[in-house]
């Protein structure tokens, strides 16, 4: 097959289509109320829990800081996440109670924070979760399917994009209220230094009775952000 | 269903651009110094992703020569500029179409203004264009979108440094793993070799990934010219005896 929009073809295989910066305006593309312009019916927006969504309610709120200290005003981010009880919810409807997808971004505006509105997210297995049962089933009990069955500390995926940035940045966000199982997270664990793991770590804080969670993206020097390859 | 099933292609990041590059000014202190930590084994986490067939577009949501218009007129409150179709396939590393997957697009309007209160170029704005779109691939990969040609814009990089003309896309792909934003340049334009951005990229095959193709038999005559642009996201692998 004929790599598409070029001439040499790979024999065997395509090469992914290169990725470039979100550049200065990605709002008005993917966060339109953001950006101050109208919206459509349905936008895929920042609120992922409804109010009558299970499990715990919880604002996640931060910053993102570039290389210089300075605000990043521009950011635009998504979120990937298990409901409370560790279930992705792959099918994205807005009037399903609960979505495991969000957008969020920082602007001029607002102390430029992003923040999500959202239930805190259950352990899920390394795996994967059975939809069907939600059940870990037997396995044989060698060191890969007993890796599989590791549960993962609770956690948000986050993938960032703005101008200066030329291909996304995939993170996470723990919790430091689950100090047990941030400790024997596996994936957590592969990061060498634990000063560079606590970058990961949300503080918890309460404002007017309300949980909220606060973690500041560092992209570069002093308490630099783990990015992941993956 | 369990997930341990896939995983997909390694990316190669000496083909997409690098973090730091510094012809591209802003790269230099938004880019992480420290290593990227490189997870052996994605999880469940990295090998899903939303699916978007329950998100209820509108009718034009494609079609950004109807989706901003000010008046319900009689064709005068259309958007100026180059009428174009651009659609495309997205296929995945091993050519496997990827269906019902969101493309989204956004862009300027034929002068280069963004409609974005940070844009102050002064280019005006065109009151009958949004510059926004969105669709989800059909069953055999293709996405479609109608639109304006947008155009070259001045930007503060260099002392005299205009983008080529483009349209930033955004692509889901079935996982996180394959989610991937790129911009679309069209076929000859002299200003894609001058362009800190496409530098960014040091593969010239990886730029010609980015380059949309003049398409005559898909334009319609006495209407609209036609531009294909192509996407490949990551190839999806099977693991048949990780656990055995």
């Amino acid at each position: 097959m004929k790599q598409p929009n070029s001439q040499p073809a790979s024999e065997l295989m395509l090469r992914e289509t290169a990725s470039q910066t979100a550049g200065p305006y990605v709002h008005i593309g993917l966060a339109l109320a953001a950006a101050g312009n109208p919206t459509r019916d349905e936008e895929i927006w920042n609120e992922m829990a409804r109010p009558e969504a299970e499990g715990e309610h919880i604002e996640v709120v931060g910053t993102v800081i570039d290389g210089n200290g300075d605000l990043v005003r521009d950011a635009f981010i998504e979120a990937w996440q298990a409901d409370s009880k560790g279930v992705y919810q792959r099918e994205y409807d807005l009037e399903k109670p609960f979505n495991s997808f969000g957008r969020t971004a920082t602007t001029f505006e607002h102390g430029s924070e992003w923040t999500l509105k959202t239930v805190k997210p259950g352990r899920v297995r390394v795996d994967g979760i059975d939809e069907e049962h939600g059940a870990i089933d037997d396995k044989e009990n060698d060191l890969a399917s007993a890796r599989s069955a590791l549960l993962m500390a609770p956690h948000i995926n986050l993938t960032l994009f703005a101008r200066g940035i030329n291909i996304h940045l995939q993170t996470r966000l723990y919790f430091e209220d689950e100090g047990e199982a941030n400790a024997e997270c596996p994936v957590l664990s592969r990061i060498e230094s634990p000063i560079r793991r606590a970058t990961l770590i949300a503080r918890r804080e309460e404002v007017d009775g309300k949980v909220r969670y606060r973690l500041d993206i560092r992209l570069q020097g002093e308490g630099e952000t783990v990015f992941f390859d993956f | 269903m369990q997930d341990n099933s896939k995983r997909f292609v390694e990316r190669d990041r000496n083909w997409h651009p690098p973090a730091y590059a510094p012809g591209y000014k802003t790269s230099v202190a938004r880019s992480p110094r420290q290593a990227l930590v490189s997870m052996q084994h994605a999880t469940a986490s990295e090998l899903t992703g939303p699916a978007f067939r329950g998100l209820r577009m509108g009718p034009h949501d494609n079609d950004l020569l109807l989706n901003f218009r000010q008046g319900q007129g009689q064709g005068q409150d259309l958007p100026q500029g180059e009428r174009i179709i651009m659609f495309g396939r997205v296929v995945d590393q091993f050519g496997k179409p990827v269906p019902h997957t969101l493309v989204e697009m956004w862009q300027a309007n034929a002068g280069g203004r963004y409609r974005h209160r940070n844009d102050n170029y002064l280019a005006p704005l065109d009151p009958n264009f949004g510059g926004v779109g969105r669709c989800l691939t059909d069953e055999a990969g293709w996405y479609r979108f109608r639109t304006i040609k947008p155009g070259p814009y001045p930007w503060p990089n260099d002392p005299n440094s205009w983008r080529p003309s483009h349209i930033h896309v955004s692509v889901m792909g079935p996982s996180i793993s394959t989610r991937l934003i790129t911009q679309m340049y069209f076929e000859g334009d002299p200003l894609i070799p001058l362009c800190p951005i496409v530098n960014t990229i040091k593969d010239p095959d990886a730029v010609e990934t980015m380059v949309g193709r003049l398409d005559m038999a898909r334009s319609r005559p006495m209407d609209c010219l036609a531009y294909r642009f192509d996407l490949v996201v990551r190839g999806e692998l099977q693991t048949y005896f990780e656990n055995q």
